[in-house]
This record gives C-alpha cells, sequence and structure tokens, in this order.
C-alpha cells in the first residue's frame, strides 16, 4: 500500500495551563486502516482525536487531513464526522430527521436527502424506525442512528469515542463485529478511541498505545501483543509475567541475559532492543505441570496459589520464590487431562523463543 | 453574536432598574426647594431624619412584622411541602399546582379577600362562633357552659398587627413552599431510612437528617418571605390599623401625599442596606456551612 | 397497578392522617378567602356583608362601568407587551450568560438578581423618580401613558425569565451541540435547529411566569401608573378604599377567571410538546 497516509499528525501538543495532556505526538494514520487510540483514562486520546475533529486546537504542531492543513479549518467544514461516547442523537427529532441533520444543513436537496438516508438507515439496519424519536431506541439503536447520521455524509474519516463502553457485554462483541464489517463495506478510514483493550486488539488494524500524552508504541494487534516494548505495553495489553533482566552479551541469532530467578538465557531474537530491563512471558506460552523437574532450563518449581476458572480457559496463580506468576491453561476437552489443586506443587516452564525483551 | 445577546437585556438592566436606583440615591442627599423642586446638596439630614427613634421604630417594627410572618410560614409550609414531595408520582403534579394557584390572583384581590375573612362579622369569627355555640352545647349539661362566657366575643383580626401579619402569611405562603419542595424533592430518600435502620424515631430522623439537608430551601424560602415582606405596604394599608404603619407606608407616603421625596429616598435605601444586610448574612451562614459541612 | 392498603410505609408521609389534615387545612385557608370572594360577587346586597340573595347585576355594572373596563384593557395590553418584550429579552440574556465568559460577567449576574431579591418599594419608587425626571408621568396621554407602566414591567420580569431559561441551558448536553458543527452546520443553524427547540419548555415557563408577574403586579404599577393612566389594580384599590361592594368582588372574579384561563391554556400548549416526544 503505497498510498499515502490520510492523517498526518506532526508533533502536536495540547495544553491545559501548564499541564499537557498531549505531549509532542507524531503519527500517520494510514487509509483504510482501522486505527485504534487505546490508553487508560486521562492518557490524552480523547483530546487527539476532538484535535482531529476541530473541537480542540493544537498548542503546537500541525495536523493534515488528506494533505489538507486543518490549523484554519472549523470543525463543521473539515471532511470528518464523529460518533460522540454519548451518541449526541438529537432527543426532538425523528430518526429519519437526525440522519438527514448533516445533509439538510449543507444545502442538499430533498429527494436526495431522502435517498441518502434511506440508504444509511438499510446500511446500518435500522429499516422500521425512520420515524421513531430517540427516547423510543435502546443504546443500541441509539448508537446506529449516531453512525449512520455521520457515515450518511461520506467523510474522509470517522472518529469514534469510546462507542462501545456504554453497551452491555452480548451487545458489545455483536457491535465490534459490525463496526468492522461497515468499515469494509463502506471503505473509509475509521479511528476510534478505547481504554478496553479487547476492543481494540479485535476490531483495529493498527493500535497506538498512549499514556500521559504520548504514544508509546504503534503497531498492527498481533505484534503489540507479541512484541511489546516496553512494561508498560506489555502490563497494558492483556496479562503478562515480568522478570527483571539485564543485558549480558549481543549475538547474531540472539541475545544473552541474565534473568533474576533464572539465571542465563539465550534469547532468540534478530533485532534486540538498544537497552533491557526486563524480560516478559504471555501466560499462555508458560506450561504447568505437576510431574517432576523436566530437563532444560527455563524451570521453575512452586506451588499453586489460586486458580481462576473462565469457562474456556483457567488462569493459574503460582507461587515462585516471592515471585507470583499467571499462567494460562486452556480447557481443549470436557475431562480434565491432569487436574490441578490449590497448594499442589507444580513447574513452571516456557520457551525462550516466546519470552519477550523490554526497555524502558 | 455576543453583542446581541447581552446589550438588549443589559441596557434595560442599566437604564430602567440601575439608573433610576441611582437617582434615588442621589436624592437622599437632596433638599426640597419648592413644591417640584429638589437642589442636591450633598446633605445628610435626610439620613440623619431617616434614623431617628420614630422611624427607627418603625422599621424595627416592620423587622418584628415580617419576621413572625416568615417564622408562621416556614411552620406551616414544611409540612405542606412534605407533604407534596413525598406523594405518590401521580398526585404530585396536582397538588403543586393546587398550592401555586392562589399565587395567580393579583396581590390586590388576595389581600382584599382576607379581609372579608378576618373582619368582626367575617369567616374567621363566623366559623369560631359556630365551634362556640357548639361547645355551649356540649357542655351546657354538664354545667360547665359558664366558663365560655355569656355571649361570643368575636376575635378582633382585622385591622391591627394581627391582620397584617395573618395577610402577609397569606400571601407569601406559596413562595415558602415552592424552594422547600424544590429541596426536599432532591433529598436522597435512602438516607432517611439510614436514620431509621439505625433506630432513630420518626421526630428523631426528621430532625436529624431531613430538616439539615433542607437547609438551603429553607434559607431560600425565608429570603423569599422576608424581604418582600419587610417592604410590604399594601398589606398593612387595607388590613392594618392606625397603629399597623411599616416602614413601606411611610415611604409610599414621602412619595406621594406628603412630597419628600429626599426623606423617602433615605428611607428606601437604608431598607435597601437593610436587604443586602440580610443576604450578606445568608452568603456568610453559607460559606460557614460549606467550610463545616 | 393496586393500591396498596394498610398501614403506610414509614417513608409515606403523604399518607399520614396528620399530614393530610395539616394539607387540607392550610389548602382551606388558601382558597376559602378568594372562593367567598368569588361567591360574594354574587349578593345582592350593597354592603356586602351578609349574604341576601343571588344577583348578577353586579357584573352588569362592572361591565357597564366604563373606567374599569378601561382599566382592565390596560392591564391587558400591559402584560401582553410586557410578556412579549420579557421573554425576549430574559432568554437573550440567559444564553448570554450561559454561553460566555467575560469581564464583568459576575456583575451583570449580580444586577439580573437585583430585581428579583430587592423590595418591590424601592424599585417602586426609583421608577417613579426616573420617570417623573424624564418627563412620561403625568399630562401625557394614552397610550404613551402606559409607556412607564411597561417599562417597569418589563423591567422587574425579565430578570425571573432569564432565570428560568437559565435554569434549562444549564441542562444542555454540550455533545449536541458539537456534533451539530460535526455534522456541518453553522453556529447560526445549530442554534436554530438544536439550542432553541431545547430551550423551548424553559422559554415558555418563562413567558407564562413574566405573564402572571404583570397580571398580578401592584406595587410597581401603583408607581409608575400617572394620574392619568388607570390600571386596573389601581382601580380596584381606590374602588376597595370608597368601601367594599359586590362590584369590586365581580371585576377581581373576572380578573382570577382571567387568569385561570391563561394558566389552563399554557398547560395545554406544553403537553401537546410532551406527547410528541413520546409518540
Amino acid at each position: 500500500m503505497n498510498a499515502p497516509p490520510i492523517v498526518r499528525i506532526e508533533q502536536v501538543t495540547k495544553r491545559f495551563g501548564s499541564f499537557a495532556a498531549v505531549d509532542a505526538v507524531s503519527l500517520a494514520i494510514p487509509r483504510n486502516a482501522f486505527f485504534a487510540l487505546l490508553g487508560p483514562s486521562g492518557c490524552g486520546k480523547t483530546t487527539l482525536l476532538r484535535m482531529l475533529a476541530g473541537f480542540e486546537q493544537p498548542s503546537e504542531g500541525r495536523i493534515l487531513i488528506d494533505g489538507e492543513e486543518m490549523a484554519a479549518v472549523p470543525p463543521n467544514r473539515r471532511p470528518v464526522n464523529m460518533v460522540f461516547q454519548s451518541y449526541a442523537v438529537f432527543p426532538h427529532m425523528t430518526v429519519a430527521e437526525n440522519i438527514g441533520y448533516g445533509l439538510k444543513v449543507t444545502g442538499v436537496p430533498r429527494p436526495e436527502i431522502e435517498r441518502r438516508v434511506a440508504e444509511a438507515v438499510a446500511m446500518v439496519r435500522l429499516q422500521g424506525f425512520e420515524e421513531r424519536r430517540p427516547d423510543q431506541l435502546s443504546g443500541g439503536q441509539k448508537q446506529r442512528v449516531a453512525l449512520a447520521r455521520a457515515l450518511v455524509k461520506k467523510p474522509k474519516l470517522l472518529l469514534l469515542d469510546e462507542p462501545l463502553s456504554a453497551l452491555d457485554r452480548k451487545l458489545r462483541e455483536e457491535m465490534q463485529l459490525e463496526l468492522v464489517r461497515l468499515q469494509h463495506e463502506v471503505g473509509i478510514t475509521f479511528v476510534i478511541v478505547t481504554h478496553d483493550q479487547d476492543e481494540a486488539l479485535s476490531m483495529a488494524t493498527h493500535i497506538a498505545v498512549m499514556n500521559r500524552g504520548r504514544i508509546l508504541q504503534i503497531s498492527d494487534p498481533r505484534s503489540l501483543y507479541e512484541r511489546p516494548r516496553t512494561r508498560f505495553v506489555a502490563d497494558f495489553i492483556g496479562q503478562v509475567n515480568v522478570f527483571d533482566a539485564r543485558l549480558l552479551d549481543r549475538g547474531e541469532t540472539g541475545v544473552r541475559v541474565m534473568v533474576e530467578g533464572l539465571g542465563e538465557i539465550e534469547v532468540p531474537e534478530r533485532e534486540p532492543p538498544a537497552e533491557v530491563v526486563a524480560l516478559a512471558v504471555r501466560p499462555e506460552k508458560m506450561e504447568v505441570r505437576t510431574e517432576g523437574p523436566q530437563a532444560g532450563p527455563l524451570q521453575l518449581a512452586g506451588r499453586i496459589g489460586q486458580i481462576a476458572y473462565f469457562g474456556d480457559h483457567s488462569r493459574i496463580f503460582v507461587e515462585c520464590d516471592g515471585l507470583r506468576l499467571i499462567c494460562i491453561r486452556h480447557n481443549r476437552s470436557r475431562i480434565e487431562e491432569t487436574p490441578l489443586a490449590e497448594g499442589m506443587a507444580c513447574y513452571v516452564s516456557f520457551r525462550p523463543e516466546d519470552a519477550v525483551l523490554l526497555s524502558s | 453574536m455576543f453583542w446581541t445577546f447581552l446589550l438588549p437585556g443589559g441596557l434595560w438592566l442599566l437604564l430602567f432598574f440601575l439608573v433610576p436606583l441611582a437617582m434615588v440615591w442621589v436624592l437622599a442627599f437632596g433638599e426640597r426647594a419648592g413644591p417640584v423642586e429638589i437642589v442636591i446638596t450633598w446633605t445628610l439630614d435626610n439620613y440623619r431624619q431617616a434614623l431617628e427613634p420614630i422611624y427607627l421604630g418603625l422599621f424595627w417594627k416592620s423587622f418584628w412584622i415580617a419576621a413572625l410572618a416568615t417564622a408562621v410560614c416556614l411552620i406551616v409550609s414544611f409540612p405542606v411541602a412534605l407533604a407534596v414531595s413525598f406523594a405518590p408520582r401521580r398526585s404530585k403534579p396536582l397538588l403543586l399546582m393546587l398550592v401555586i394557584l392562589p399565587f395567580w390572583t393579583n396581590l390586590l384581590i388576595r389581600t382584599y379577600s382576607m379581609i372579608a375573612v378576618l373582619r368582626t362579622k367575617g369567616y374567621l369569627n363566623y366559623g369560631l362562633e359556630y365551634l362556640w355555640v357548639a361547645a355551649k352545647t356540649i357542655l351546657a349539661p354538664l354545667g360547665l357552659d359558664d366558663l365560655l362566657g355569656e355571649r361570643f366575643v368575636p376575635l378582633s383580626l382585622l385591622y391591627n398587627n394581627t391582620a397584617v401579619v395573618f395577610g402577609i402569611v397569606y400571601v407569601y405562603l406559596p413562595f415558602m413552599v415552592l424552594p422547600l419542595y424544590a429541596t426536599l424533592e432532591k433529598l436522597d430518600r435512602s438516607l432517611i431510612e439510614a436514620s431509621l435502620d439505625l433506630g432513630a424515631s420518626q421526630i428523631r430522623s426528621f430532625l436529624s437528617v431531613t430538616v439539615p439537608l433542607a437547609w438551603p430551601g429553607i434559607v431560600s424560602g425565608i429570603i423569599l418571605v422576608f424581604i418582600p415582606a419587610l417592604g410590604t405596604f399594601l398589606i398593612s394599608d387595607l388590613l392594618g390599623g392606625p397603629d399597623s404603619q411599616l416602614i413601606g407606608n411611610v415611604i409610599e407616603r414621602q412619595f406621594k401625599a406628603a412630597n419628600n421625596i429626599p426623606l423617602g429616598a433615605a428611607l428606601s435605601f437604608l431598607l435597601l442596606y437593610l436587604t443586602f444586610l440580610v443576604l450578606a448574612l445568608r452568603a456568610w451562614l453559607a460559606g460557614r456551612r460549606a467550610r463545616h459541612g | 397497578m393496586a393500591e396498596r392498603r394498610g398501614a403506610p410505609g414509614p417513608l409515606e408521609y403523604t399518607r399520614r392522617l396528620w399530614l393530610r389534615a395539616w394539607l387540607a387545612a392550610t389548602f382551606l385557608f388558601l382558597y376559602a378567602p378568594i372562593v367567598i370572594l368569588v361567591i360574594f360577587s354574587f349578593n345582592d346586597s350593597r354592603r356586602n356583608i351578609v349574604w341576601r340573595g343571588f344577583t348578577t347585576k353586579y357584573y352588569a355594572k362592572a361591565i357597564a362601568n366604563a373606567s374599569l373596563i378601561e382599566a382592565f384593557t390596560n392591564s391587558l395590553i400591559v402584560a401582553f407587551i410586557s410578556t412579549v418584550v420579557s421573554t425576549i429579552l430574559g432568554t437573550l440574556l440567559a444564553m448570554a450568560l450561559w454561553r460566555f465568559r467575560f469581564p464583568g460577567k459576575a456583575a451583570v449576574e449580580g444586577a439580573n438578581a437585583l430585581p428579583i431579591v430587592i423590595p418591590e418599594i424601592c424599585m417602586g419608587v426609583s421608577l417613579l423618580v426616573f420617570f417623573s425626571r424624564i418627563g412620561l408621568m403625568g399630562g401625557i396621554s394614552w397610550p404613551v401613558s402606559l409607556t412607564p407602566v411597561v417599562i417597569g414591567h418589563i423591567a422587574f420580569s425579565f430578570p425571573f425569565v432569564a432565570v428560568v431559561v437559565r435554569a434549562r441551558l444549564e441542562g444542555f448536553d454540550r455533545s449536541l451541540e458539537e456534533a451539530s458543527k460535526d455534522l456541518g452546520a453553522s453556529e447560526w443553524q445549530t442554534l436554530r435547529h438544536v439550542l432553541i427547540p431545547f430551550m423551548k419548555p424553559g422559554i415558555v415557563a418563562g413567558a407564562l411566569l413574566a405573564m402572571t408577574l404583570s397580571l398580578d403586579d401592584f406595587v410597581i404599577t401603583f408607581f409608575t401608573s400617572g394620574p392619568e393612566t388607570i390600571t386596573f389594580p389601581i382601580k380596584i384599590y381606590s374602588m376597595v378604599r370608597f368601601g367594599a361592594t359586590p362590584e369590586v368582588n365581580a371585576a377581581s372574579t373576572v380578573l382570577i377567571a382571567i387568569t385561570l384561563l391563561l394558566t389552563v391554556i399554557a398547560m395545554r400548549l406544553q403537553t401537546p410538546v410532551r406527547e410528541e416526544e413520546t409518540r
């Protein structure tokens, strides 16, 4: 894909008083991406989104959408539309009037409005609801109205502010699939802000992890999960076991590190980071066995602390020499292979290629 | 955009409210120099006169009558506000409207209607007389009817200070009910339930939980009744007796019949300063409460 | 849903007997004088102390009383103009205070609160002084003679309207405004299509309040009515001072009826909006 990115954010900072909500952020959003801004509350992701929409002006830096500088462009003239966290569906208008609003105020002729509204209603599957009023709609339906209302304008960029946070679990899962489907159907770039890593991982093509106004890492979901770069990112996405580590030697195929509690380990890594402070292993990569010590260096002896059962998998907490490790075991069959119970002695092992090196 | 919004109202307030008030303020420093002429000599004589015992006594009387009427209003209104805010959902709008409806009548008419009620041959006395006769009939066989006297003596309820208090309560009652209702409505019911659950009696819960939490509404209601009551002149004019002259009546007279506008101006401003004092007191109390609350 | 019988629950204050009695007594206290006044407007007796028989002749007298009718009409005219202007001024000011931050905002808010809070007599006398000074009191013919009354009514009504509309505006979800702009609407279009429909209940309530304040006012009217201006409360006042007759009661009853009618109309105006929103 050699098309230029649709959004370029260059060294953008936003200050409120002396507090920098967004701190020298630069990123490029590729065309047709489903781009997620992920981070804990207060990290600046919503502020960044609002700057894209035009509701906040950067204190420093510039924002370009499709090559055009946006500093002088007010929100009502940007080729960008937003789905608000509260949906912001106009309470005194019907569904059809809501969806047609953006077309009406920009002077689109009546017959065309009717045609496009009908298309949009069909796209979000709200046929039959055109004359309803918002107070007769459920949360999920209101959201679809907000989506249709934004998409009917055929913007270059659709922004979504925590779109799924107000929905219950089942609806949330449905909407996740629905949003991805919509994005493919409509073929425009989506930018979504969320604090929920599951949402980001399952929906996005690109994820930017933010904390305290800065971008920590931008990757696709798989890379983000399997190759986090810092402790924060590793910990924020999913669960992880982290061991303090220090670099000993670099080689061609790998790196030698000294890991606390494990000793020296050779980690196969072709592009290791410049500085190493820790070693991380995801829980599902750790194996728990009750039978005696196996061959191989990467083993820790310990005792099973707690087992949390989640239906499709179990989370096993193992105490090893003062370290608390989290391991995940998937329930592959209805019959338990080797039943584990709290208090049992066990051995935890993992493969060196499953470990990730982290910098600070 | 901004100026379109601000200017009309702002100018009106300036021109037709602040400027007139300023004119009165200036006139308080003037002297009469003829039947219609007033010369501004920046004299303090008017204020000196306004602070003489005779007028101070009037301020004091107005203050007390207003305070008494406000207190009665509060006591009568609280149960009413309580009843309306704890009523079942569908009855609430109706009850509220019933309380407000009398407010929807001209002040003069409301005051005037009290006359028929309070006078010697008015309804209150008719009612009392009825009760007296009934009591007499019941007590006669017991031989105790002498206790009630030979004839029914009607209460002298009109053309005196009692009538003025009655009148003020009557006219301003809705002003006390509404803020109380608004505050009670927002009260978190579970707080009262918690108090009862922890063993307090209904009365104790009322005094320890409901009243303190309703305090902002109580204060609003007091202000909304006390200040107008302080400056009333119609109620004391129609319902009061010769010794029921209040500060409002005196001010009115200076501007109309007595034509002593500078004195009237001084008195008006003294009344205004008194009002500000009351408001400042309320703000100060609210500030204290916020710090200790 | 069937009403739960049985003893009232701990928080069901309104079901308790003593509270109900208190409520009933209060309503009796509030309504009896007015009801008596209305009843006695039909009393066939000049001195109107004892009931002597039913008649409507005092209504006829009232209608035939030219100055009374004139006073009535004047008060209605004043109320109408005052309501329209007050609603506009109050709404505009409420929007200015809600929307913008500017130096001196606290002063404007304070100035807006003053007419609501100060004793009416202070405002009345100051208006009297003002209008005398600019020569609008006395020696002017109708309808210009009504000007001080109208101006005075507007001056004390519109701050109330501003308070009511401002309260409504405080509940406005700003994201609706942003959504409108995001969809391409200009500032003016957003105002027209989103903000004003939201404010409507507040504006209507404010207008109602302004009309009531004007019709029910005595003090400001008293001080701004010159010798040639005849307004309803002043006319009734002079009639009362001459002695209560059923004619006064009749005139008062008519005003009460009008106010009631307006209130009912206003309530009707509000409900259709609600029904629409829930259809």
